[in-house]
């Protein structure tokens, strides 16, 4: 039985690697793997928990989540696609149209 | 016993590695299949903790259906092979960040580490999932207490594709 | 029938309604009006006379005890639960015949007197709706609803006076009637205040009988609170300014509410409130002295007044100042004695001054008229008789009830000597300007257009008939309040007593019988000696007070601009509340209140300048500013 604690801290790593993948890269494209890779490793911490506390519940709840990130991952990358056209590539550092 | 350990070990350094290389390589089609690769350690993890469930959807959903948008829309930009300029971008803000995510690491982890279990424990062990069959017990939690939550699930899938066909037509 | 007794407000209530609503979108025809408001007032009259003769069947002890006749109840709050409810009592029972029979005559001479006039349901709807709110209030078991009709009178006064409101002057003359009154309320509010919170009720029999609870310095405030609000209502010292302004309304008005009745209403809730103002010796010696300050105050401006309805508005501040006088000193009786002969002789005075002007086309000169006897016989002489009266001459009704005031100032305990003579001095004053009035209105010559005297005309008998009605109860009208002395029963006095129990009863020394005869005598000889001074002056040698008033021209002068009252209080209230509102619109509002607001608003741009510094537009930072929220969020849970 491996214990929880261990699987908490792959957990974090890998959410940790995304939210540096998101600070340190350029395109937007890579941003949003990254952000997608940081839901996956919170469902890891679900899944752990939900099997140490013996219940299905994290389990679900991961479940859902993953549901949110796909249709999040369809938008965005809709929305990725109409900025390519206006903008011909999406650079994040450059697009600041919702400055207040 | 061993044998968990082994393919635990393996599985999570498969995951890790596989991140970093995904957050430092040119080619974005690159970064993407190193994601998926990471997607399906994750998957085998999942296996490990006795989720089968959650590991083929993990492994259909991510793994397929996410990834093969973002390697259409990789098509779709074509975004070059950054070469000449440098590949990543550490400003004032960056650093801001990283420093805070070594944090928020050092907080994860070895809180993880510190800290006691909370909670009762349910009722679903192993043994009564295996026995029930692990797609009933799901389906069962499914339709009674988490129903509401399925429903909303299915409103924001509707949403996502009408808000995806409205924002890719084109404009006349 | 006692427990019918409200009907009695009921009817002119009814009157008002059809046709006060119906008349606003029919025109309905005059004869259906005046029959509709005049038998109001007939039923009403009717009751009160039920309701009296009722009263009369009981022995004099039970006549105080009758239960109040409660209809329902009317505010029920926290503590506060007062009833519409009536009270019958030899008091409420005078007052109420009082108004009703007096509020029918004058009804009844309206139709006469406003035939022509455009507003002719209005008016009645008006005058209807009064004589409610005066029932109201005379007849009320709590101060609650006493103040009702006290407010409901005022508001009806401001209606009638306005009534005219296309011309100029009467909507001003209204303003000012109600404004002067509000005064007065204010004070009246503020022992409404005083009763409720230190006894709470406000029904009258509770708050008499605890009464004794209160300790003195709460009382005398009380009923100098209450005296305030008479002031106001019944135009004495200082709030008195409105009556004679208030001649801008049609003279039957100025008879009823000015002469009969509204005016009368703080004599009533003196009398009313006797326990009271027994436990407050300073409040009652107030009440004579003001009462006896404004009866000189306002005869010696009658003196000298040259309009018909001005003279008798100033008699009524004076005659209300005898009132005063009389339930300040104890006499309470006596004040409502006065106040029913009053009533009597001075509603006939106005409709006389009525019938002239009808008779002369709208003069109200007295300079302008003479001889006018020859013409209007029927008004002449109901004048003369009522004239008669409130001079105080033997044998008509304003003898007896004066000369009761007068010896009660005089020998009451609460009395003083200094208070009859004033009285003695007011009566002499009396007699002379109302022969005055007399003389160059119906004696001599006439000294107006030829052409008005030519069509001078005598009223119709709609009018004369309440007047010759009202004529002879000036004459007979005394005669139920023959003093002992005399050789007759007082039936009045004996009829109020025990409504006023015990504290009417005055010691009179040894040898005072003879003393009140020779007060008696030296009151008649001072109104003779007024009557013969203006029989002198006026008729005998007419130049005579042109010569006069040169002579004394400064003192003159006073009198004839009324002491410059009006424009002392102008420049005191008036413009001392405009300069007051200018300080707080410019130096407040302006200064203070705009700027601070300005300057919130100016804020919150600022606020905005900074915090827009947050939206760079760049998602990284974003990105940034969530990881640091997360960040703090986790140290605050964990």
């Amino acid at each position: 039985m491996i214990p929880l604690e261990l699987y908490l801290l792959v957990s974090a790593l890998l959410f940790v690697i995304g939210i540096i993948g998101v600070l340190i890269r350029r395109e937007a494209i890579v941003i949003f793997m990254s952000i997608e890779m940081m839901l996956s490793a919170v469902g890891i911490a679900l899944v752990a928990a939900s099997r140490v506390y013996e219940g299905l519940d994290g389990m679900i709840l991961a479940f859902l989540g993953m549901t949110v990130a796909a249709s999040e991952a369809a938008i965005g990358l809709a929305i990725f696609v109409l900025l390519h056209r206006t903008y011909k590539g999406v650079k994040v550092d450059e697009i600041n149209l919702l400055k207040g | 016993m061993i044998i968990q350990w082994i393919v635990f070990i393996l599985a999570s350094l498969s995951a890790i590695v596989f991140a970093l290389l995904m957050i430092t390589r040119r080619n974005p089609i690159h970064s993407a299949v190193c994601l998926i690769v990471n997607f399906l350690s994750v998957a085998v993890l999942y296996v490990l903790l006795g989720r089968e469930f959650i590991a083929i959807s993990q492994v259909i959903i991510y793994a397929g259906a996410i990834m093969m948008l973002v390697v259409f829309t990789i098509m779709l930009i074509s975004v070059e092979e950054v070469r000449k300029k440098p590949l990543l971008r550490i400003g004032a803000g960056g650093v801001i960040g990283i420093v805070l995510t070594i944090l928020l690491l050092g907080y994860l982890g070895l809180g993880s580490f510190g800290g006691s279990l909370y909670g009762e424990k349910g009722d679903l062990t192993m043994e009564a999932i295996r026995e029930m069959g692990p797609f009933k017990a799901v389906g069962k939690l499914f339709m009674t207490q988490y129903l509401l939550p399925f429903e909303l699930a299915s409103v924001v899938l509707l949403v996502g594709i009408i808000g995806a066909v409205i924002l890719a037509k084109k404009e006349r | 029938m006692i427990e019918y007794v409200w009907l009695i407000p009921l009817f002119p209530a009814i009157g008002f309604l059809i046709n006060g609503l119906i008349s606003r979108w029919y025109n309905l025809p005059k004869a259906f009006i005046a029959w509709v408001a005049c038998s109001a007032l007939a039923l009403s009259f009717i009751g009160s006379a039920a309701v009296f003769f009722e009263l009369l069947k009981l022995p004099p002890e039970l006549r105080v005890k009758i239960p109040d006749v409660i209809l329902f109840d009317w505010v029920v709050s926290g503590d506060l639960r007062t009833v519409i409810g009536y009270k019958v009592d030899p008091l409420s029972m005078v007052m109420a015949l009082v108004v009703t029979g007096v509020s029918f005559l004058i009804h009844v001479y309206s139709v006469g007197y406003m035939h022509e006039d455009p507003g002719f349901a209005r008016y009645f709807s008006y005058l209807n709706l009064f004589v409610f709110m005066m029932l109201n209030l005379v007849l009320a078991n709590n101060f609650l609803l006493m103040f009702l009709g006290w407010e409901g009178v005022g508001l009806c006064s401001y209606l009638l006076i306005g009534f005219w409101f296309e011309k100029e002057a009467p909507p001003q003359a209204g303003l000012k009637a109600f404004i002067v009154n509000r005064v007065g309320d204010f004070g009246f509010l503020i022992g409404l205040f005083l009763i409720f919170s230190k006894l709470g009720t406000l029904v009258f029999d509770e708050v008499f009988a605890k009464a004794h609870l209160l300790d003195p310095w709460t009382v005398t405030l009380i009923t100098l609170m209450l005296f305030v609000g008479a002031t106001g209502k019944s135009a004495q010292l200082p709030l008195y300014v409105w009556l004679p302004d208030a001649m801008e309304g049609p003279t039957p008005v100025s008879s009823l509410i000015h002469a009969a009745t509204m005016v009368t209403a703080g004599v009533y809730m003196v009398a009313r409130c006797h326990v009271l103002y027994e436990m407050a010796p300073l409040s009652m010696m107030v009440v004579a002295t003001i009462g006896a300050l404004t009866a000189i105050f306002a005869a010696s401006m009658a003196l000298v007044q040259v309009d018909f309805k001005r003279i008798l508005a100033y008699s009524t501040i004076s005659q209300l100042g005898y009132m005063f006088l009389a339930v300040g000193v104890g006499a309470y009786s006596a004040g409502i004695f006065h106040l029913m002969t009053h009533a009597f002789f001075k509603a006939l005075l106005f409709l006389a001054a009525g019938s002239v002007m009808h008779g002369l086309a709208g003069e109200l000169d007295i300079r302008r008229m003479g001889q006018l006897k020859e013409k209007m016989p029927i008004t002449f002489w109901t004048f003369l008789l009522a004239a008669l009266a409130i001079a105080g001459i033997p044998g008509f009704s304003g003898f007896f009830s004066k000369d009761e005031i007068l010896w009660n100032a005089f020998s009451s305990p609460k009395g003083h000597t200094l208070l009859w003579l004033i009285g003695l001095i007011t009566a002499g004053m009396t007699a002379f300007y109302m022969f005055r009035l007399c003389f160059m209105a119906f004696f001599g010559r006439f000294r107006g257009d030829h052409e008005v005297f030519h069509h001078a005309h005598e009223s119709p008998p709609i009018m004369t008939i309440p007047m010759i009605v009202l004529a002879v109860l000036s004459v007979i009208g005394g005669y139920v309040g023959i003093p002992h002395v005399l050789g007759g029963h007082n039936y009045f006095h004996e009829f109020l007593s025990p409504v006023f129990k015990i504290y009417e009863n005055l010691p009179h020394g040894e040898g005072s019988e003879k003393l009140e005869l020779l007060l008696m005598a030296l009151s008649v000889a001072v109104a003779l000696f007024g009557i013969f001074l203006a029989f002198n002056l006026y008729l005998r040698n007419p130049e005579l007070p042109k010569k006069l008033s040169e002579k004394w021209a400064k003192a003159y002068k006073i009198l004839w601009n009324k002491y410059y009252v009006d424009e002392i209080y102008g420049f005191i209230f008036v413009e001392g509340s405009k300069g007051f509102g200018r300080i707080l619109w410019h130096n407040f509002d302006e200064a203070v209140i705009d700027r601070t607001v300005n300057w919130i608003g100016s804020l919150m741009k600022v606020m905005g300048a900074g915090l827009r510094l947050f939206q760079t537009g760049f998602v990284r930072d974003y990105i940034v500013g969530i990881l640091v929220g997360a960040l703090i969020l986790m140290l605050l849970i964990l």
